[in-house]
C-alpha cells in the first residue's frame, strides 16, 4: 500500500550555510525499516528538483528511528546570501511529508 | 541533581521566557543563547559606530528585571550576550543591576590576530566550500573563535552570579554548569558528551516544548504561555528534560526526537570545542507528564582544533514584491517578472543573481509544491544580489511603476520602495586550538 510519507513519519528542517538538513523520524518504531527502504537520498534529492545543486547524503539513526538528510548546496547560497523566502529551509521536512512512500504488507 | 534552563534560544526570542522560567518554578542555572552566526558582524558594525557598543542590548535590561529572584534564589546566569564587546556588556549589567557579581570570558575575538594567522601558514579554508581565505580578507568584519564550556565553568567558580561570554558555542552554556556543578574534566568524554546534547535540545528555546512542532501541534496546551525547557541533570552525565508544571506546551519523546534532528550534521560526529558527542547512542524514555529521561550517551575525544565564526561583506540586495488577483493571477505576475528582468537589460544592469518567487503557488516548497494553477492571488517576489550598490538601489525603482504601466490588477505596494540591504555572509574556518587562549575577569563598577 502506498501512503504519503506524512502518515508514518514527522520532521525537521533547518539550515546549515547552504546545506539544508531534514531529520525523518518515524511515529512508530516499527516504520523504521519503511523508511531505510523507501525514503533513499536519490528519491530526496529528486522531490526537491532544482532546489538542490548539490549531493544529497543521508545518515541513520536506528535509536531515534530516525533519518538525518543533508541536502547541499540547497538554500540559494544560504543564511544572508539567499533571495529564498525560506533562505533558512525551515519548511523543506514539512515538503518531504508528500513524498509516497510503499509500506509493504499492512 | 541540578536544573538548568534555557530563557532565549536566539536574540530576539520572546521577552517574558526568561522572567516566567526564573518566577514559575526551582531552577539553579538560566542559560540565555543570543548569538547566531551573523550577528557577530552586526554587533561588530555597532562597535565601530560606539566603542560601549556590540553586545545583545536586551540582555542588560533582562538581568535587571529578575535581579531580585536571581539573589533570592542563587540563581546563576550564563548567557554568550557579550557578542564582540563582552566588557561593556558586563559593565552594563553591572549598572542597571548593582550589587550582582559579574565575570566575562575573553579570548574569543581574533578579528586583530588573521594576518598572524594566515603568516602562520593556516589556510583557513572555509569548511563548507573548501575555498581559500585570501579572497575575502579585505572584506572581513569579524572573527571569533567558537569557546567551549570549561572556560564559563571557569567563570562560574569564581562565584559570579552572572557570566558574560563572547562567542561561546551554544551548547556549551548548559554544559558549563554540570562541569562546574559535578566537577567533570576534560577526558570525561561521555558525560561531556551527554551534556552537549543536553544543551543541543535546549539551546533552541520552545522548539523543544511543543514549539515548531508537527506532532498533534493542533492540541499543544497553551501555547501562548508556552514554557521554556529545562534540563534537571545527574552527575553521571543522564538528564531529564522537562518544564515548570505551570507553563504551556508538551514535552515528550517524538517533540525531543525532533529537536535532536534540528541542524545536524552527520550523528556520529557532532563536533564541539568540548568533545565529539554520538547521537547514534542517545536512549529516550517517557517518564511522566513532560518529561524525557535522557541516556546512554556516548563521545569522544575534543578535537585538535577550534572552529572560527569569520563574518564578511558580500554586496548589496534588495527584494521587492507586488501582489496581483484572480482572474490570470499567476499568469499576470509572470508576466511582471518578464517585464522587470527586460526593463533591467534595458537600462544595462546586471547582477550575480536575479530571484523570483510566486508568494501562494511555489515560495516555500519549490518544486516540490502541488500545482496551483488558478489561485485567488498571487504575490509576486522578485530579489537581486550583486556587488554594486547603485545598481541594487535602481532595481528597487523597478517595481512600482508595473501598477500603471503593467498587467492589470496589482496592489500592495503600500510600503513604497523596498530597502537595499548589505550582505554580510559567513565564513567558518579551523585554527589549532593552542591559538586561542581564553582568561576570565570580574567585572565591578
Amino acid at each position: 500500500m502506498k501512503v504519503p510519507l506524512s502518515r508514518i513519519a514527522h520532521t525537521r528542517s533547518g539550515d546549515k550555510g547552504d546545506t539544508c538538513n531534514i531529520g525523518v523520524i518515524a511515529y512508530e518504531e516499527r516504520h523504521y525499516p519503511v523508511l531505510v527502504r523507501e525514503v533513499t537520498a536519490e528519491r530526496v534529492k529528486k522531490h526537491f528538483g532544482g532546489f538542490v545543486l548539490g549531493e544529497v547524503e543521508r545518515y541513520e539513526l536506528p535509536n531515534l528511528s530516525a533519518l538525518n538528510f543533508l541536502l547541499h548546496r540547497a538554500l540559494g547560497g544560504g543564511g544572508t546570501v539567499s533571495l529564498r523566502t525560506d533562505a533558512q529551509g525551515k519548511t523543506f521536512g514539512a515538503a518531504l511529508l508528500a513524498l509516497e512512500v510503499e509500506l509493504g504488507e499492512e | 541533581m541540578i536544573r538548568i534552563a534555557n530563557g532565549q534560544g536566539f536574540w530576539g526570542d520572546w521577552l517574558e521566557a526568561p522572567v516566567r522560567l526564573v518566577e514559575q518554578g526551582p531552577i539553579d542555572y538560566l542559560a540565555l543563547d543570543y548569538l547566531a552566526e551573523i550577528t557577530m558582524s552586526i554587533l561588530q558594525k555597532q562597535k565601530q559606530a560606539g566603542a560601549n557598543l556590540g553586545y545583545a542590548r536586551d540582555f542588560p535590561p533582562l538581568v535587571a528585571r529578575i535581579a531580585a529572584r536571581i539573589r533570592q534564589n542563587g540563581i546563576k546566569v550564563i548567557a554568550n550576550a557579550g557578542g564582540v564587546n563582552p566588557v561593556a556588556c558586563a559593565r552594563e549589567v553591572v549598572r542597571l543591576a548593582p550589587g550582582l557579581k559579574v565575570a566575562v570570558v575573553l579570548g574569543d575575538d581574533v578579528f586583530a590576530r588573521l594576518d598572524e594567522f594566515r603568516a602562520k601558514g593556516y589556510e583557513m579554508r572555509d569548511m563548507d566550500t573548501g575555498e581559500a581565505i585570501d579572497r575575502i580578507r579585505a572584506q572581513i568584519l569579524s572573527a571569533n573563535a567558537y569557546i567551549g564550556a570549561f572556560p564559563l565553568a571557569e567563570a562560574l567558580a569564581t562565584g559570579a552570579d552572572v557570566v558574560v561570554a563572547g562567542r561561546s558555542t551554544d551548547t556549551a552554556l548548559t554544559l558549563a554548569p554540570m562541569v562546574h556543578g559535578f566537577g567533570w574534566g576534560p577526558d570525561d568524554f561521555d558525560r561531556l558528551a551527554a551534556g552537549t546534547i543536553a544543551g543541543h535540545i535546549i539551546e533552541c528555546g520552545a522548539q523543544s516544548t511543543g514549539g515548531n512542532c508537527q506532532v498533534d501541534w493542533q492540541t499543544i496546551p497553551d501555547m501562548a504561555g508556552i514554557g521554556y525547557p529545562i534540563v534537571e541533570a545527574e552527575p553521571d552525565g543522564t538528564f531529564t528534560v522537562t518544564k515548570h508544571a505551570a507553563a504551556g506546551g508538551r514535552i515528550n519523546t517524538h517533540v525531543v526526537k525532533e529537536q535532536l534532528l534540528y541542524e545536524l550534521g552527520d550523528p556520529r560526529n557532532y563536533i564541539t570545542p568540548d568533545c565529539v558527542a554520538d547521537f547514534t547512542t542517545i536512549r529516550l524514555e517517557d517518564c511522566g507528564p513532560d518529561r524525557v529521561r535522557v541516556s546512554g550517551i556516548h563521545g569522544g575525544s575534543r578535537p585538535p582544533t577550534l572552529k572560527l565564526s569569520i563574518a564578511y561583506a558580500a554586496g548589496w540586495k534588495a527584494i521587492g514584491t507586488l501582489v496581483y488577483s484572480w482572474p490570470q493571477a499567476l499568469e499576470k505576475a509572470e508576466a511582471a517578472d518578464r517585464i522587470v528582468r527586460d526593463r533591467l537589460r534595458q537600462i544595462g544592469l546586471s547582477f550575480d543573481e536575479i530571484y523570483t518567487e510566486y508568494f501562494g503557488v511555489n515560495a516555500c516548497l519549490g518544486p516540490a509544491a502541488s500545482p496551483n494553477p488558478d489561485p485567488p492571488e498571487v504575490q509576486v517576489r522578485i530579489g537581486v544580489r550583486g556587488p554594486d550598490r547603485k545598481a541594487v538601489d535602481r532595481f528597487t525603482r523597478e517595481l512600482i511603476p508595473l501598477v500603471l504601466n503593467g498587467p492589470p490588477g496589482a496592489t500592495g505596494f503600500g510600503e513604497g520602495r523596498p530597502a537595499v540591504r548589505e550582505i554580510i555572509a559567513y565564513w567558518s574556518a579551523l585554527v589549532p586550538r593552542e591559538e586561542i587562549q581564553t582568561r576570565v575577569e570580574v567585572v565591578t563598577a
